[in-house]
């Protein structure tokens, strides 16, 4: 037990200085990671574990590979053909919607003439009766 | 390389590439996002990869630039944000915490490491690389490797040891 300690520390101190090989930093590992580590080496303990449990994180996502990208690209370019006829249409929609209101703002304009024409006319009717009755009252 | 080979080919390093993006980014989404970007870029080099001895290899350099240049832009967008952070895992209670969970204070102890010691221990210590290999992925010399594999494990070790001393006193 004694003599193993020995041998420990010393590949420790080995790789510490970048000097062990993979085989002996395995060798390490394997020591570390049993319940009977010498209290005064305990740091190492943190470490090796800590080696050892962050090789297990893997990566969960599925790899996306271009498929997936391009057909983003299409669903952005449908949607912009899309927003662009809509606009279109709605503004063809609206222009057809002011010439109606135009047509019918020039008929009431022209009603509103009528109207006050007819009354004119009224007006100059009277006029001319009067005039004839003046004339005949007055000779 | 048709879909199929292309997946035999990358498929089997994926939380390598993902483990160690999230070693330099620290956040778990930024992780996730860069090892889709990865994978994309690498799936759009396809044919490019029959070239390569070693598309592991390959992938992890990537991963390092890809990373490297995130953390650089991020750097010019919120510095003040990441040094906030570093401050609160100081604060007392956080400590308190920290000195309960050890292992979970390895992690925060590697976090503090500069980038490259960080990378050198996630591809030694956790990825069990051969140091040739490290070399290559990270584009350094043997020495250098070595040298800062050794400064980051006495780091470690080290404010492990004070931490230590600190419970149980």
């Amino acid at each position: 037990m004694h003599t193993k300690s020995d041998n420990i520390e010393k590949l420790l101190n080995k790789y510490l200085e970048a000097k062990t090989d993979l085989q002996e930093e395995a060798l390490l590992k394997n020591y570390f990671s049993s319940d009977k580590v010498a209290p005064h080496l305990q740091e190492y303990k943190y470490m090796f574990q800590y080696f050892k449990d962050n090789k297990k994180e893997s990566f969960t996502q599925e790899i996306r590979l271009e498929t997936k990208k391009q057909k983003r690209k299409w669903i952005g370019i449908a949607a912009s053909i899309a927003v662009l006829l809509s606009v279109f249409i709605f503004n063809n929609y609206q222009e057809k919607q002011a010439a109606q209101q135009a047509y019918i703002n020039t008929q009431n304009a022209l009603q509103l003439i009528a109207t006050h024409m007819n009354k004119g006319s009224v007006a100059i009717a009277q006029l001319e009766t009067f005039e004839k009755t003046r004339n005949k009252v007055f000779k | 390389m048709n879909q199929q080979a292309f997946l035999d080919t990358v498929m089997p390093f994926k939380d390598k590439v993902f483990r160690l993006a999230k070693r330099l980014l620290i956040s778990q989404d930024e992780a996730e996002d860069a090892t889709q970007e990865l994978y994309l870029k690498l799936w759009k080099n396809k044919n490019k990869l029959t070239g390569y001895k070693s598309v592991e290899a390959y992938a992890m350099t990537m991963t390092k630039n890809y990373c490297l240049d995130r953390l650089k832009s991020k750097q010019a967008s919120n510095l003040s944000l990441v040094h906030s952070n570093y401050k609160d895992n100081h604060s007392n209670l956080q400590k308190d915490i920290e000195i309960r969970d050890s292992v979970q204070k390895v992690h925060q102890l590697i976090t503090q490491l500069p980038e490259q010691q960080r990378m050198i221990i996630q591809l030694r210590d956790i990825e069990e690389y051969e140091f040739d290999e490290i070399e290559k992925m990270l584009q350094m010399k043997a020495t250098n490797v070595r040298v800062a594999l050794s400064r980051a494990r006495k780091t470690i070790r080290e404010k492990l040891k004070e931490q230590h001393a600190y419970q149980i006193g």
